[in-house]
């Protein structure tokens, strides 16, 4: 490798356009952890952790409050770096993908700005996330709203909307560009049983489609295949701890 | 075209928001007129020093927007998000950088010859003064932007921005004042001086977002 491509192995790190390579993207067939290991300030959360999920598969990540849920699906995302183990998002062809470019994150936060319709907030997701050259983009925007019930709401500053309403727009993000791994943080919190119903469709008729969905969720969503990963809080005492 | 989206969304929101710029153009208001009246109504004393007034006044005040480039976005998880799209988080640093510029260092540039007149600056300076600040504030916003990043978690961390981004400021200053003197002295000195603050200005576009997206992936985790 040479030295300004070393520069590729740090966490996150994504080669600016040029070196980017122009061809469309391939669609992500399995994402595999194995005995991944997560620190949070220095403290470990999650230790050998391994877990396999493929097209069309849910995982819900259960367990009690600081288990390691969020810490999870953060380090999926490729906020943090793991201590210890491996992470990889593949291709039918066994090739390493960047899971950025493939994943839809919705994390406590609906990242909304308040002094944007909500229409202006959902546009501009699905603009910035949605691949070159869709053209499909006003179509696509309004079906989400028409989905999540936000089209009564779609000129109203979003810093007026209840929390169920924010956490609906948050949601729509979902819609409004095609990714194949669906990270999501809670996604029913504050939201009726009327939208956890709409939420548990959108999950399932994404993974008919051949998608993954990674929740961490004390509600079932109503997925009948879905397999469990139960994190339990962890207790035991690395030997390295024990000077502290 | 997604980072230009970027733009307009940023530009937008601190029109109209508008605090942000009514507060950097008033306090370098405020802190240009209150100078006179420090130092006494020696006209000759005003002139000789307005270059360097008017540019270190601009850069107080550009320092007063700067917390907010990314703790906005920070805070309401907008900038997880424009981390996973298909940009580079380098051209995202970028790109708000750049709307920092357009709603901050443009305005304070523009609003510097108005300045100028509280200061009894040299008639002649007024185009050259424009010229490096419209030259030299880029840097401003670029290099401001690692601070920014830096103390995305720092509660209160406008004044510890001050304390990590003004030194970088040295070299876009001194070439700024420089400039306008030799302007001031000799037509043909402009360009050698003018020449070196815009080249501080290209280095910090490269520099500046590159670090500060480095900042931003070390405050996320």
């Amino acid at each position: 490798m040479p030295p300004i491509l070393r520069f590729a192995r740090i966490p996150g790190f994504r080669p600016p356009f040029g070196l980017r390579s122009a061809q469309p993207l391939s669609i992500p067939l399995h994402l595999r952890a194995l005995e991944l290991a997560v620190d949070r300030g220095g403290r470990p959360v999650l230790d050998a952790v391994s877990f396999q999920v493929s097209r069309g598969e849910a995982l819900l990540l259960t367990g009690p409050n600081g288990a390691g849920k969020t810490t999870l699906l953060r380090a999926i995302a490729g906020f943090l770096a793991p201590r210890a183990g491996s992470l990889a998002l593949t291709d039918a062809a066994g090739a390493p993908l960047d899971v950025a470019d493939h994943v839809h994150y919705v994390g406590h936060q609906n990242a909304i700005k308040g002094i944007m319709s909500v229409a202006e907030n959902l546009d501009f997701w699905g603009g910035f996330l949605a691949p070159a050259g869709a053209s499909d983009r006003a179509a696509r925007l309004e079906a989400a709203m028409d989905r999540l019930a936000l089209s009564s709401l779609a000129d109203i500053p979003a810093a007026y909307l209840s929390a169920g309403q924010k956490r609906r727009l948050g949601l729509a993000r979902l819609l409004v560009a095609d990714r194949a791994l669906w990270l999501l943080d809670e996604p029913t919190v504050s939201l009726d049983a009327a939208s956890t119903a709409v939420v548990a469709g959108l999950v399932g008729e994404h993974l008919e489609a051949g998608g993954m969905v990674l929740a961490a969720t004390h509600i079932p969503l109503g997925l009948a295949a879905a397999r469990e990963l139960r994190l339990a809080p962890r207790t035991a005492i690395r030997p390295d701890e024990v000077a502290l | 075209m997604r980072l230009s989206a970027l733009v307009a969304r940023d530009v937008g929101i601190a029109m109209r928001e508008g605090g942000a710029l009514g507060t950097a153009l008033g306090f370098y208001l405020l802190v240009v007129a209150l100078l006179p009246l420090g130092l006494g109504p020696d006209l000759n004393l005003l002139s000789r020093i307005a270059p360097g007034i008017l540019w270190i006044a601009l850069l107080l005040a550009a320092l007063l927007s700067l917390p907010r480039m990314f703790e906005t976005d920070f805070e309401d998880g907008s900038l997880e998000i424009l981390a996973l799209g298909q940009e580079p988080l380098e051209a995202v640093c970028a790109a708000k950088a750049f709307a920092h510029w357009l709603t901050t260092g443009i305005p304070l540039a523009l609003a510097a010859p108005v300045l100028g007149i509280l200061l009894n600056l040299d008639i002649a300076a007024y185009g050259v003064l424009v010229a490096t600040m419209l030259v030299g504030t880029p840097a401003v916003s670029f290099l401001g932007a690692i601070g920014a990043a830096l103390t995305l978690r720092a509660r209160r961390g406008g004044l510890l921005i001050a304390l990590l981004v003004l030194p970088l400021y040295v070299p876009t200053l001194i070439y700024g004042i420089a400039t306008i003197s030799a302007a001031l002295v000799a037509q043909s000195a402009f360009w050698p001086s003018f020449l070196i603050l815009a080249a501080v200005s290209l280095g910090s576009l490269v520099l500046g977002p590159i670090a500060a997206a480095a900042a931003i992936r070390i405050q996320m985790q």
